[in-house]
């Protein structure tokens, strides 16, 4: 187990500087002066100027400026925002909650409901119900988050007033409806992959075993199919936690929630070059550990893997 | 050929009998190929003439919008735009189907309009993704060894980076003081796209490559770029068309997301996400603005979305 971690997180460290020198490379290569994008038309004081230059390495040769930026990345230090002239870690502490409460809440809603509904569907496969699903679901996946958002906030917002219409004042209420917008295409993805699975569980050896000890129907689909069409279905939740907090981005500018996502459109808006870097290449060793941590629990619960 | 030619009489009456009872027990019929078969297994889904239906409908929306919508210019409309400024955010009536939007432009024209670009950066990008992709994923496959490593790492790399993030990070790059081009944000969605496809390119080239029919072709001097074009690709062709059918559905969405957020498309093109982007502040009093190009937006995406599940269903061995 500890040989299969150690191998996952040597093969992690490439594509993590991969991916953050990418990043780095495209924000940097940005034609125009990413220090006069912030006063716009106005003059900038020389003084001004180069406080801004030997504050963000801006006279450095690019190669170096990644390796001092990578260099305080990994002390955990993402740098300061150009626009806020604030820390981007100071940012990170007040948005970061909000935005994993919203991720974590549709997580539990992707699972709450796209795994019955799988379930259902397997069970009466090509049934009425089973086509009724299947275009439902795609239907939720042709479906924008941000067109659904502006209908859910007109309708349970606006118009009926079930939910609160944006912002974060009225504490978890203020996080269900953006939730459940963000669930709905995984949901429909979960359970769809909790059908297949569940379909050719159906047909393992191991379920006719079971049922030929006299087991009752119930427990043979319980502990014997359901258990196992499981793991990949929650492997595939935890993987669209990491996702999510990507897919936070809409929700949040729709429903006004100061979090990751929402700083991330805002940076568009006000050019924040450093605060894009450093939003994306958080959400990118997010997705990485997240990645690394379903790897572990799915060789725990299947040896053959940490084996291979 | 005459009617007494006795070869055909006897070939045409062997057919007409013995065809009937073959085709009856299923046993033998005429020559069935791969592509043939797709089309009898599509032909009798309802599923595949609703989505055919719907892309046939989008695209000559896109091809020629005055099928749809056309300019009459007359005494009170000298322009034939369909706009009145005091006319702005009616909502839906006889005369304005789909109401009229902030300028007092008849909106049900705005909204069909908005089909010609959605499906212009959907094709292309899908387009750029796949040449990509091919390239990449054939280069990897068929070489191995450091190519393979260095495209596989860089698809890695692509693979670790959210779309919605990626796509942030080229475009705020892209975004100048005259706005983006449309075939910049085209450029930018394809380019995200390709590491998907490298690996479907990238398999398929690993179980050809080894295979009798491509050591033959290799024996009798064939160069690298034949095998891989005119003996391996092919037998990609059929999950390519999948992936495409789907990606455009997934683009156009993509597209209309991000011109949502402010840096998709230029804010003074016709399009189904600034549309919504703009209706999204006035909600309250004009849903109306909200609900037409949203519904085009999903109908369209669903059309693709559909196709691609048919095609697959028809295309995979797995599913016959």
């Amino acid at each position: 187990m500890l040989r299969y971690f150690i191998r996952r997180v040597f093969q992690l460290i490439p594509v993590f500087f991969i991916t953050t020198f990418l990043i780095f490379l495209v924000i940097r290569i940005i034609p125009g002066d990413p220090i006069q994008a912030q006063f716009g038309e106005r003059r900038i004081p020389d003084n001004l100027r180069a406080a801004y230059i030997e504050r963000y390495h801006f006279d450095e040769p690019l190669w170096k400026q990644y390796v001092l930026y990578m260099r305080d990345v990994l002390r955990f230090d993402l740098g300061d925002s150009i626009a806020n002239q604030r820390p981007i870690n100071e940012i990170f502490r007040e948005s970061l909650p909000r935005t994993a409460t919203l991720a974590s809440m549709s997580v539990f809603f992707i699972g709450v409901f796209g795994i019955p509904l799988g379930i259902i569907s397997a069970r009466r496969k090509d049934g009425p119900v089973d086509n009724g699903f299947l275009i439902a679901s795609l239907v939720m996946l042709a479906t924008p988050a941000f067109v659904l958002g502006l209908l859910a906030q007109l309708f349970f917002g606006v118009r009926w007033g079930i939910f609160p219409v944006a912002g974060v004042e009225e504490g978890l209420m203020s996080y269900v409806l953006p939730a459940l917008v963000i669930a709905v295409s995984s949901t429909a993805v979960t359970a769809r992959l909790m059908r297949t699975t569940l379909l050719d569980t159906f047909r393992e050896d191991y379920l006719r075993t079971a049922r030929a000890k006299g087991l009752s129907e119930r427990r043979v689909f319980t502990v014997h199919a359901l258990r196992n069409a499981l793991i990949p279905v929650v492997t595939v939740l935890a993987i669209d936690l990491g996702a999510l907090l990507g897919g936070t981005i809409v929700t949040e500018s729709v429903f006004n929630i100061p979090g990751i996502g929402f700083r991330i459109t805002r940076a568009i808006v006000q050019r924040d070059t450093t605060m894009i870097t450093g939003i994306s290449i958080f959400l990118v060793m997010a997705y990485l550990v997240i990645n690394l941590i379903v790897d572990m629990v799915y060789a725990w619960l299947d040896p053959r893997i940490r084996y291979d | 050929m005459t009617d007494t030619d006795p070869v055909a009489e006897l070939d045409g009456s062997l057919d007409a009998r013995d065809q009937a009872r073959f085709d009856a027990e299923g046993l033998v019929g005429p020559p069935r190929t791969y592509w043939g078969d797709a089309w009898l297994i599509l032909k009798g889904r309802w599923l595949f003439w609703v989505s055919l239906g719907i892309i046939v409908t989008f695209v000559s929306m896109a091809i020629v919008p005055q099928l749809f919508v056309w300019p009459s210019p007359g005494p009170d409309d000298p322009s034939g735009l369909f706009c009145f400024l005091s006319d702005a955010r009616q909502p839906p009536s006889s005369s304005h189907w789909y109401g009229t939007d902030v300028q007092g432009c008849d909106y049900y024209a705005q909204v069909t309009h908005g089909a010609r670009v959605s499906l212009i950066v959907a094709l292309f990008a899908t387009l750029i993704t796949v040449i990509v992709g091919i390239l990449l994923g054939g280069l990897a496959g068929y070489y191995g060894g450091g190519v393979d490593s260095l495209v596989s790492r860089l698809a890695d790399g692509f693979f670790a980076l959210p779309y919605l993030v990626g796509a942030i990070v080229v475009l705020s790059a892209l975004t100048t003081q005259e706005g983006r081009q449309i075939w910049q944000v085209t450029v930018a969605i394809g380019f995200l796209g390709w590491p998907a496809v490298v690996r479907l390119y990238r398999s398929t080239v690993l179980q050809v490559k080894n295979l009798e029919y491509v050591q033959a072709a290799r024996a009798l001097g064939a160069s690298d770029a034949r095998i891989i074009f005119r003996h391996i690709l092919p037998n990609a062709v059929a999950p390519t068309l999948v992936y495409t059918t789907i990606g455009m559905g997934a683009v156009i969405s993509v597209e209309a997301t991000l011109s949502f957020l402010g840096i998709g498309l230029p804010i003074n093109s016709i399009s189904w996400g600034i549309m919504i982007s703009e209706a999204g502040t006035r909600i309250e009093q004009s849903p109306h603005l909200l609900f037409f190009p949203g519904l085009y937006l999903i109908v369209a995406s669903l059309g693709f979305v559909l196709m691609g599940e048919q095609l697959r269903e028809a295309f995979d061995p797995r599913f016959r």
